[in-house]
């Protein structure tokens, strides 16, 4: 299966065509953008249908750098799986979908990381009453793992590396392994933290479950594009560098009308009152504008779908700015 | 038999009929039964007061145990008063009740949905009641009720056009089970004969497909419908998702229920061929009038067996992005508002799956009483 999946991926791709994307979006009117089938805090449709979530803001980002207007986007969910050959073939324009920057992904399969949103690592998540504190004392233990993940690839090698064995239960989307872990079916859950908390917040009663110390893996997670087309990758990376430099600048979306009468003169190039850098982009000049106006920068995203006051409650970590011991560091906006 | 007069009738004993005999009969005929029986009660006994207090006594619908209205999974009983002894929170079914059965439908529009789910049940009315006043006339109405449905739910005619991304939910669900059953029962027919067809060409043909189609999963299909269709199809005729996975949905459904009919084909007797080709009958009238009626007569407890088995294979469309009932419950679980009440989402929508899925085996029933299809062909 997983072998067909890659033989469709690299055939659509040899066929799609890949240039012009952003004529194709400003033609068609909205932008596609791919995301998860649903995981707390980062996709999932809010009561009035409207989506939400630390992906969907990329997107939303990027519609608004396009269109001026962040709701137009319409959004397609895709699974550990899916998500690739989706890419490829056309069916969406971007994905947003918690997926990890690897080089087979960027090379082989064709595609373009623009950047990292979200600096993950793998985690493991067991029962408390299982009374294991380090995952090297999983000997045995039945993992549930979402098929077509790095996660499941750097779980064969942690365990190998270790010398211990496990029982792998394969699984489609983040539900159904939440909800085989919740009914015990299997001991362990392992998935990126950031998944990992928000299953957690999910749990009758969270504190039943505890996420190990270990953390096995790099997981950069960011959007990414079709190979090929560098005009609409550019479009996408400036769109998420600009909710980085809006924060390293202090600009948010409750200040960025007055910060068109700053000082600083990065400020006025980013809001478009200096220099033509929209046009460069083929955008107007006030597209990071329109980002912070309606979508926010970095930290107001984060903080609004994962961050303490969430039920997620993720800190900032390896997430906060350069300049705060993080390492989310953007280049200059000149 | 002359002297039947001289014999007293009596009743036959007490224990043999009524409740209590049937009751020893089929529930205690001896102690392994028993004992089975018994097991079985005290395990209904032990879950259905327990599921009852769960799923409506000690439920919230509306408001939670204070009375407040339920805007999020805070207010919920069970997650407010944790140490309390409460069941369900129905809140967020009734709160998305929209999204799971129309998922991102306009609201303003939504009147053509639940026309199209009213005509549904209109066009359904020839094929349950046989005796309805007007069937004929009600038929052709079912015949072209797909077309109707088509222009009522995507637009055009001077409807506003509606996006099949925006649909959702039930709506997805029934129009790929209804739309698939309904388009792949022909096909299948069409698929069966071809198969037992005496042209080379033909019958290689329909065998090569079936046996394509059944060989590879359901999922596979439904990712070459989405994903490599597109890529076939001439520059700029771009079909829409829905309709290239209703393709995908249909060709499989179609090539499963080929097999079933030509089950049925297999059972008619060699005689029934020869009579009606000696009274006349061309190929078509044979199988029109003497051969289909009867196949599909036997076949009917494995074409319904197939198509719920479709019906709940759709869920599967969950992989190509398509929000079904269980994908819009999905999103309802992944949302922080709601998030946690997952046992409360797959009730409901196991509960809106099995009222359907029961109503097409109690109509296969009832089809099968109406039709006698029990009886040996041969004797009736
Ligand atoms: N970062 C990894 C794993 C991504 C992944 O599948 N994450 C899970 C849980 S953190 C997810 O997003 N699930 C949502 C879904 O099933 O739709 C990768 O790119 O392979």
């Amino acid at each position: 299966m997983k072998k067909l999946l890659s033989i469709f991926a690299v055939l659509a791709f040899a066929f799609s065509a890949n240039a012009g994307t952003l004529d194709d979006v400003k033609n068609r009117g909205f932008l596609k953008c791919g995301v998860t089938t649903g995981l707390i805090g980062f996709a999932a449709p809010d009561d009035a249908g409207n989506w939400a979530g630390f992906d969907v803001d990329v997107c939303r980002a990027v519609a608004a750098a396009i269109f001026g207007d962040s709701s137009k986007v319409e959004f397609t969910t895709t699974t550990g799986k899916s998500r690739f050959p989706t890419l490829a073939s056309g069916e969406i324009d971007m994905l947003a979908r918690n997926t990890t920057w690897t080089l087979s992904r960027d090379v082989n399969l064709g595609f373009e990381f623009v950047g990292v949103n979200y600096y993950d690592g793998q985690g493991f998540m067991i029962p408390s009453a299982l009374g294991v504190d380090d995952a090297t004392g999983l000997d045995g233990a039945t993992v549930c793992i979402q098929t077509g993940t790095t996660t499941e690839l750097n779980l064969a090698d942690f365990f190998r590396a270790n010398g211990i064995g496990y029982e792998a239960l394969p699984i489609e989307t983040n539900d159904e392994a939440r909800e085989n872990l919740f009914a015990g079916r299997c001991d362990v859950y392992t998935t990126d933290a950031s998944g990992l908390s928000a299953t957690r917040a999910q749990a009758d009663d969270p504190d039943k479950w505890v996420v190990l110390p270990n953390i096995i893996s790099k997981e950069p997670l960011g959007p990414l594009v079709r190979h090929g087309d560098h005009q609409w990758g550019d479009v996408v990376r400036w769109s998420l560098n600009t909710m980085i430099i809006a924060e390293e600048l202090g600009v948010s979306s409750s200040n960025v009308d007055e910060s068109k009468g700053s000082n600083i003169p990065e400020v006025l190039r980013l809001l478009g009152v200096e220099g033509g850098y929209g046009e460069m982009l083929e955008l107007s000049n006030d597209f990071a504008y329109n980002i912070i106006k309606q979508v926010g920068n970095y930290s107001e995203s984060f903080d609004r779908n994962i961050g303490p006051d969430t039920p997620l409650g993720i800190g900032r970590n390896l997430n906060a700015l350069w300049t705060d011991g993080g390492i989310l560091y953007a280049p200059p906006f000149r | 038999m002359e002297n039947n007069s001289n014999f007293e009738i009596r009743k036959p004993p007490v224990a043999t009929t009524g409740i209590l005999g049937w009751c020893r009969q089929h529930l205690f005929s001896n102690w392994v039964n028993s004992f089975i029986t018994l097991l079985v009660i005290y395990f209904l006994y032990q879950l259905i007061p327990w599921f009852l207090d769960w799923s409506v006594f000690s439920a919230d619908f509306w408001t939670n145990y204070k009375g407040e209205l339920i805007v999020d999974r805070t207010f919920c009983s069970r997650v407010a008063d944790p140490e309390g002894d409460h069941g369900a929170c129905w809140a967020i079914i009734i709160v998305r009740f929209y999204q799971f059965m129309y998922g991102f439908y306009p609201s303003e529009q939504v009147w053509r949905v639940n026309l199209t789910y009213f005509l549904l049940v209109v066009a359904l009315l020839p094929l349950l009641i046989e005796k309805i006043p007007g069937r004929k006339h009600l038929i052709k109405f079912t015949i072209a009720f797909p077309i109707v449905a088509f222009i009522l739910l995507y637009g055009g005619f001077g409807f506003q056009i509606i996006p099949t991304n925006k649909w959702g939910g039930l709506l997805v669900t029934l129009v790929l089970g209804v739309f698939g059953i309904a388009i792949a029962f022909p096909l299948g027919i069409l698929l069966a004969l071809g198969r037992r067809s005496q042209l080379p060409v033909i019958s290689m043909f329909c065998t090569l497909f079936i046996e394509f189609i059944r060989g590879v999963p359901l999922i596979t299909l439904l990712f070459f419908g989405m994903v490599m269709l597109p890529l076939f199809l001439p520059e700029g005729l771009n079909l829409d998702g829905l309709v290239r996975v209703l393709v995908a949905v249909t060709l499989f459904q179609a090539a499963y229920m080929a097999e079933v009919i030509r089950g049925g084909l297999q059972a008619i007797p060699r005689g029934q061929y020869e009579a009606a080709q000696s009274v006349g009958l061309s190929y078509w009238q044979m199988n029109r009038k003497i051969i289909l009626p009867q196949a599909i007569r036997i076949s009917i407890p494995s074409i319904v067996n197939t198509s719920i088995g479709l019906f709940k294979d759709t869920t599967l469309v969950i992989i190509i992005g398509l929000l079904d009932l269980l994908g819009i419950g999905r999103g309802a679980l992944a949302d922080a508002t709601w998030m946690g009440l997952s046992n409360e989402v797959y009730v409901f929508v196991a509960l809106v799956f099995f009222i359907f899925t029961f109503s097409m085996s109690r109509y296969s029933l009832y089809l099968e009483k109406k039709l006698k299809t029990g009886i040996n062909m041969g004797a009736d």
